[in-house]
């Protein structure tokens, strides 16, 4: 299990690493960051100025390591644009994109488990096409789409929900609806295939001949064993929705770290941009450790030698 | 799995209704794509400003020239989501061949060579899965300013993960058959087992995650081009559409209705052809 942990660890350690580099190449794409920070109108004298201000004049190396030290430390550096510390940026919009993350794993994880049971139980019948019918409307869903029509008829039409903002928790539900779609098709197939093999195993038959209720059976046998993928992948699903929730960020106008990401797309305010991504891959590979962790935890066999 | 479980489903592969209206879909989606110019009734960049938010035929006071009423320029709605949908397939199409070349490339390099080959790439795709595609999509096209070309290649260069994934269990499961074993022993070369042993018989999948592919491209175009950072417009990309529609939603819902549903039914139609074809594909294995 030590073993495991620590292996687990090196390779997380390493992806934040590449993508630390990444992002760092990725923000100087487009060439010279001092004319694009300064904009059409500037003079080659500001231009300089801006070069000198933001230590651009420096060797790219240079620059990088700089970054990247001051990184490891918590220091993300400045917005250009905001005039604040980037972490200080991050940490205030970092609530609301959680928020909004978590009521959409809420919904999926609502709606899907009952789904993907009910189509296992009824398995090959009409209902069990029908579950899968809506795990592909779902997966075919443009998401900035959805939000739109939900705005309409939710929140126009008959006046259920705010259409946007951030005042109070309902401002989360139309959101959270639109996020937890790009989760539903996958969490409901797994759960489907997870409690048909629960169903056919060696341990349900035996429930079944010491003459359990069938929602015994059910519930506690066969949904505790096919839950440890569905959970584990759900936390991996988290760290999709919050790098995906930039388009219903700005769809419903909640400002948080994607909202912040996209401002600072079209500012030039590439500090932000850069640290949004790496934050953004590091709550991902923090996630997927944690789902590997648990599998692990509940499941012996895949700890390893 | 046993044989039972795979006759178990009846109307399998592509006797079921499904995938059917799959092809359909798909089918009437790729003529329009190629006769776009033949079809359109209307040129769908001709601006009109006396006939500006005309409605769609299932409304009052429709204009039979307009079938799908026009956008808030007065330009045809029915031309304008013609031409979109030949941006989308393209776009749908040129994104896969992008990833699907990366992706298939390491994949089964991976999966046939092992090793410290292997762990590198499952390192790759382990890394891609961590950034977040849209995101980073976004910031290349602000950055460099948006093209249909820049926007193709940075697509294919963040999606070819699940070709990756899928190419590199396949070909490890290809690699220990006899018949490869048996083209060593016939001294053939490396890359003529991989070129004529491995990768004809791990296809079928790859067609199957190349469906899915277009799929998503299509999807995270009209997202992109939704914000703003995808085709640039006038370029009729349903994304830009249902962007350029969201100041009149209110009042006239149908700007957005039309091109979103277009996106909704041609996602659909192919993700439905793709279940079939595994379904399909998945027959033919238990057959041989």
């Amino acid at each position: 299990m030590f073993n495991f942990l620590i292996r687990r660890l090196v390779v997380a350690v390493l992806v934040a690493a590449t993508v630390m580099t990444l992002a760092f190449i990725l923000t100087r794409l487009s060439g010279d960051l001092a004319t694009s920070i300064a904009g059409p109108n500037a003079t080659q004298a500001d231009i300089e100025a801006i070069r000198q201000a933001y230590g651009l004049d420096r060797p790219v190396l240079a620059q990088f390591f700089d970054w990247v030290g001051r990184a490891l430390t918590g220091d993300l550096g400045e917005s250009y644009f905001f005039k604040a510390r980037v972490s200080t940026l991050i940490a205030e919009r970092m609530p609301i994109t959680l928020t909004l993350g978590l009521t959409g794993l809420v919904i999926a994880l609502v709606v899907s488990l009952p789904l993907g049971i009910l189509a296992a139980v009824r398995e090959n019948t009409g209902l069990d096409r029908v579950v899968q019918m809506v795990a592909l409307f779902g997966q075919a869903m443009p998401s900035f789409w959805l939000g739109l029509i939900l705005m309409i008829t939710l929140g126009l039409n008959l006046g259920w929900l705010p259409i946007s903002g951030t005042g109070s928790w309902q401002h989360f539900v139309m959101p959270g609806i639109v996020l937890a779609f790009s989760a539903i098709p996958a969490l409901t197939r797994l759960t489907r295939a997870g409690m048909i093999q629960a169903m056919g195993s060696d341990y349900i038959r035996t429930a079944r001949a010491k003459g359990l209720s069938r929602a015994s059976i059910l519930l506690k046998h066969a949904l505790r064993n096919a839950a440890i993928p569905v959970v584990a992948i759900a936390a991996v699903q988290l760290g999709f929705m919050l790098g995906g929730s930039i388009v219903i960020e700005q769809v419903f106008a909640l400002h948080g770290v994607g909202f912040l990401a996209w401002e600072s797309i079209g500012k030039n305010d590439f500090p932000v941009v850069q640290a949004v991504v790496l934050v953004l891959a590091v709550i991902y590979v923090a996630l997927t450790m944690v789902a590997d962790l648990m599998n692990a935890v509940l499941d012996p066999r895949l700890r390893g030698p | 799995m046993s044989v039972a479980v795979v006759n178990a489903g009846p109307r399998r592969g592509w006797k079921s209704v499904s995938t059917w209206i799959g092809a359909i879909i798909v089918g009437i989606a790729v003529l329009c794509a190629i006769l776009a110019p033949a079809l359109v009734p209307h040129d769908p960049f001709a601006q009109d400003l006396d006939k500006r938010l005309l409605v769609p035929f299932w409304m009052e006071g429709t204009d039979p020239a307009y079938i799908l009423g026009t956008d808030q320029l007065g330009r045809d709605y029915l031309s304008r989501l013609i031409y979109g949908c030949r941006i989308s397939i393209l776009i749908g199409v040129t994104v896969t061949v992008v990833s699907g070349l990366i992706g298939i490339t390491i994949g089964v390099l991976g999966g046939f060579l092992g090793g410290r080959v292997d762990d590198a790439v499952l390192f790759a795709i382990t890394t891609r899965l961590s950034i977040p595609v849209v995101l980073v999509a976004l910031a290349v096209v602000g950055l460099l300013g948006s093209s249909m070309t820049l926007l193709v290649l940075t697509l294919g260069l963040l999606l070819w993960d699940r070709f990756a994934v899928v190419a590199r269990s396949t070909t490890m499961q290809v690699r220990n058959l006899d018949f490869v074993a048996a083209a060593w022993c016939a001294g053939c070369s490396r890359f003529r087992i991989l070129s004529r042993e491995v990768l004809p018989n791990i296809a079928s999948h790859l067609v199957v995650v190349a469906t899915l592919e277009i799929a998503l491209a299509i999807l995270l175009e009209a997202a992109l081009s939704f914000l703003g950072l995808g085709v640039p417009p006038p370029l009729p990309s349903w994304g830009l559409m249902i962007a350029e529609g969201k100041d009149y939603m209110f009042f006239s819902p149908w700007v957005i209705v039309i091109p979103g549903v277009a996106l909704f039914v041609l996602v659909l139609g192919i993700n439905l052809l793709g279940d079939g074809l595994r379904d399909l594909f998945g027959t033919h294995r238990t057959d041989t």
